[in-house]
């Protein structure tokens, strides 16, 4: 029996098996290489722009990155503390600042912290403007009239580079200070150093030990700073505003300095996080849960509309002779076919209280000339416009079900004692549920994403957390709040389209066929 | 449905009128709006509503004011040319792309073919609000945002879903054996493609060509954020005109629009038949 044990030969002399093994794997490479450039070009269009959305909404290191030192100062600071914190904090804030306005990123940071504690976007601008004038210029004069070095730069140079250790703060706002003078385009060693730096320095000299430094310059510097009169940075601060002895302050700059936040999200949901943890915006300004139950009670509204009207029309579609169904459903099709914003104008004009609408009213005496309908820029607006709009997306699942529902059941139901309304509601309407099913799901997915729409017929009351989600991106450009309130939609549509899928599957969906 | 018996009762003969009027009232509140703004478009005055003129069949309460606005607006104009510009590009795009990867899709054997799926389909599913912010956020870091090809990639992107399922729905009925009987013959992979499968496949190709197409031209929401200025396209001319300063050139404009659909339907539905008609599918 040794045929069997011995394995099949291709004529080439390969086994079978390996032969075939290899056959299959060059037709999933073929497959995949033709997909692989679609997949890409998705992937980076589409996909790409997504999870750029959804990083948005948890990214927060402009804090981190605009005022480094004042979020490592803060480290230390106890946000239960009653008072604001110590000089440390400000003496490194005031060196952030002034880098910062150099880079004129103090009023994004300013518009950033704003969203969390209202004013400070406007504290920013103003200290923006006064602190490059504080009264630090004295440490300025009185070193350089200890010793004319210290007005070159080449002396900054050589010691932020061999005293670094000893030396901390000047060190690293000199490293700061170089960047913005080489981003300047001016060369570093002719420029004349900044007040920043010599109030650097003074903090360092007056840090360390007596008498501890090798260079004799610093030496002397040091006995001599000792005598000069301290400018403190807090007063300095103060006298812009009475806001930066404000703990509050400190403490939303602190609980905000995090390269990651959830703060997004928080304030999504009318929440808000505070040192003292999460906490309900105040009454005024709860308005995100609020957009999100009306988004969600409108999209209802529109779906019940939508199955109302749809399920009769479905119904006479299912039943009739397929030639004048057919003619029939370019009815349903016109619509679902014609421009969006067609049909969006048509209801704009015929909704006005100048409109067709009204007119044919009064015309027919139903409505006072004086009282005509308010139908437009409001929730009947939106949900009269919504349903016409999504209807045919009802009606064609709907349709497709009741295809398959064979005619002969209701007949079996008839012939054995039902009444017309038995046979329809104990044996047809249960086997077009699952039409029902789809449509409402399509039906309220596309609802609650809507945007053209109730932005056009739906006023102020009509609008949909997708107004919202614009208006954060072109007027308020609050970016992190759109990206979160994007994401929390998105995820409902996912969790709904998978409903969907479980439903009909992917591989049902039809388009107006 | 389709007839009463002769023994049906009062209540039976009534229902069934009900019935058919309910379903006419629906098909109006259909069709009307469209229909509707179709003579307003030719009022002669500045009104959204019927004159008495045009209530009257009078020929002076008509005329064409507002499609000549609309020819001779450069608003307008540009608006036009751009959206000619943009989608045809964004359907190229999307319909090379697209086809290429419908056949992969449509071959035996393909690793994550769900997985794979999924993604090509998804930007038809995620809100279109949502499609926008990202590619906003994303096209501005890249340096995209505001320019054509910004316009034409997202459009693009948008449209793939819609030329994927038509053509893998065109390929499901298609032969397997004729391409093999094609290379059993002699022929390289590329004319197999060209002479045999391409020719079966083109209506479907088309037919997703059109909804790719109508996808771009329709589409507002993304253009708004991802386009500037110089891609101002007619949906959002016609966006902004209605939410500024209304004008009835929309309605003119409108028209125009609800005639090019009608034109591409009907397309769509003789390429459907026809293809249905040389898989054998369809009874009529």
């Amino acid at each position: 029996m040794t045929a069997i044990d011995s394995p099949v030969l291709t004529a080439d002399g390969t086994p079978l098996k390996a032969s075939l093994r290899r056959a299959l794997r060059r037709e999933k490479a073929r497959a995949f290489l033709l997909v692989a450039p679609l997949l890409l070009f998705v992937l980076l269009t589409f996909i790409a722009p997504i999870a750029d959305m959804l990083f948005r909404s948890v990214e927060n290191g402009i804090v981190h990155d605009t005022i480094p030192r004042t979020v490592q100062a803060l480290r230390n600071w106890d946000p239960e503390e009653s008072g604001p914190p110590g000089d440390d904090v400000f003496e490194a804030f005031y060196t952030d600042m002034v880098f910062a306005v150099e880079r004129k990123s103090h009023t994004r940071l300013g518009s950033r912290l704003n969203y969390e504690r209202t004013g400070l976007a406007s504290l920013f601008r103003k200290s923006g403007r006064r602190v490059g004038k504080f009264d630090t210029k004295d440490y300025a004069d009185a070193f350089k009239t200890l010793d004319p070095a210290w007005e070159d730069a080449a002396t900054w140079d050589v010691l932020a580079g061999s005293e670094a250790a000893s030396l901390p703060r000047t060190a690293s706002a000199h490293a700061t200070w170089l960047e913005a003078v080489q981003a300047d385009g001016s060369d570093p060693l002719e420029g004349e150093p900044w007040d920043v730096l010599y109030a650097a320095l003074y903090a360092d000299l007056m840090q360390a030990p007596a008498g501890g430094f090798e260079n004799p310059l610093l030496n002397g510097a040091q006995s001599a700073a000792a005598g000069f009169e301290p400018v403190s940075l807090r007063e300095q601060f103060a006298a812009i505003d009475e806001d930066w002895l404000d703990p509050q302050v400190w403490r939303t700059i602190r609980t905000y300095a995090g390269r990651y936040t959830p703060g997004y999200f928080l304030n999504s949901v009318d929440l808000k996080l505070t040192a003292d943890g999460v906490q309900y915006r105040d009454e005024g300004d709860r308005i995100y849960i609020l957009l999100f139950g009306r988004t969600l009670y409108m999209s209802l509204v529109i779906t019940i509309s939508c199955i109302l009207l749809g399920y009769p029309v479905a119904f006479l579609l299912a039943n009739l002779p397929l030639r004048t169904a057919n003619i029939l459903m370019i009815l349903v099709l016109l619509p679902f076919w014609t421009s969006l914003l067609v049909r969006t104008s048509s209801w704009k004009v015929l909704l006005q209280q100048q409109g067709v609408i009204n007119d044919i009213l009064v015309a027919l005496r139903i409505v006072d000339d004086a009282s005509r309908l308010i139908l437009i820029n409001n929730q009947t607006g939106t949900i009269i416009a919504m349903t016409h709009i999504l209807l045919p997306f009802m009606i064609l699942p709907l349709y497709s079900v009741m295809k398959t529902i064979p005619p002969s059941y209701v007949r079996a139901a008839k012939s054995l004692g039902a009444t017309d309304w038995t046979a329809f509601w104990r044996v047809y309407f249960p086997n077009s549920v699952p039409g029902i099913g789809a449509g409402s799901v399509l039906v309220f997915i596309l609802a609650i994403g809507y945007y053209i729409t109730p932005e056009l017929v739906g006023g102020t009351r009509g609008v949909f957390i997708s107004n919202r989600i614009a208006y954060h991106i072109s007027s308020s450009l609050n970016w992190g709040l759109a990206a979160a309130l994007g994401t929390i939609l998105l995820f409902a549509v996912l969790i709904l389209y998978w409903t969907y899928d479980r439903i009909v599957g992917i591989d049902n969906v039809k388009l107006g066929g | 449905m389709s007839g009463l018996p002769p023994y049906a009762s009062f209540t039976q003969k009534t229902w069934h009128y009900a019935f058919r009027v309910i379903c006419g009232v629906v098909f109006f509140f259909l069709i009307a709006p469209i229909i509707v703004i179709i003579p307003l478009s030719f009022n002669a005055e500045d009104f959204f509503t019927f004159t008495p003129e045009m209530l009257a069949l009078d020929r002076d309460g008509y005329s064409l004011k507002h499609y000549n606005d609309f020819f001779t607006n450069p608003d307008w104009q540009q608006a036009m040319w751009n959206s000619i510009r943009i989608a045809p590009m964004a359907t190229l795009l999307s319909v090379s792309f697209g086809t290429l990867a419908a056949i992969g899709l449509s071959q035996p054997h393909v690793p994550f073919r769900r997985a794979i799926m999924a993604i090509l389909i998804s930007p038809m599913i995620v809100p279109l609000i949502i499609s926008a912010a990202g590619m906003y956020f994303f096209y501005s870091r890249i340096g995209l945002q505001g320019s054509y090809w910004g316009v034409v990639l997202a459009h693009a992107a948008l449209g793939i879903p819609f030329v994927i399922i038509t053509v893998t729905a065109t390929l499901v009925g298609f032969d397997r054996s004729l391409t093999r009987a094609a290379a059993s013959l002699g022929a390289n992979p590329v004319t197999t493609f060209a002479k045999v499968q391409m020719p079966l496949i083109l209506p479907g190709v088309i037919s997703g060509g059109l909804f790719a197409f109508i996808t771009s031209f329709d589409e507002v929401v993304v253009v708004l954020f991802v386009g500037s200025a110089g891609q101002k396209t007619l949906p959002w001319q016609m966006f902004t005109g209605l939410r500024e300063q209304i004008s009835p050139t929309i309605l003119a404009v409108a028209t125009i629009l609800v005639t090019v659909s009608v034109v591409l339907l009907a397309t769509i539905e003789i390429l459907r038949r026809r293809s249905e008609r040389l898989r054998g599918m369809s009874p009529g």
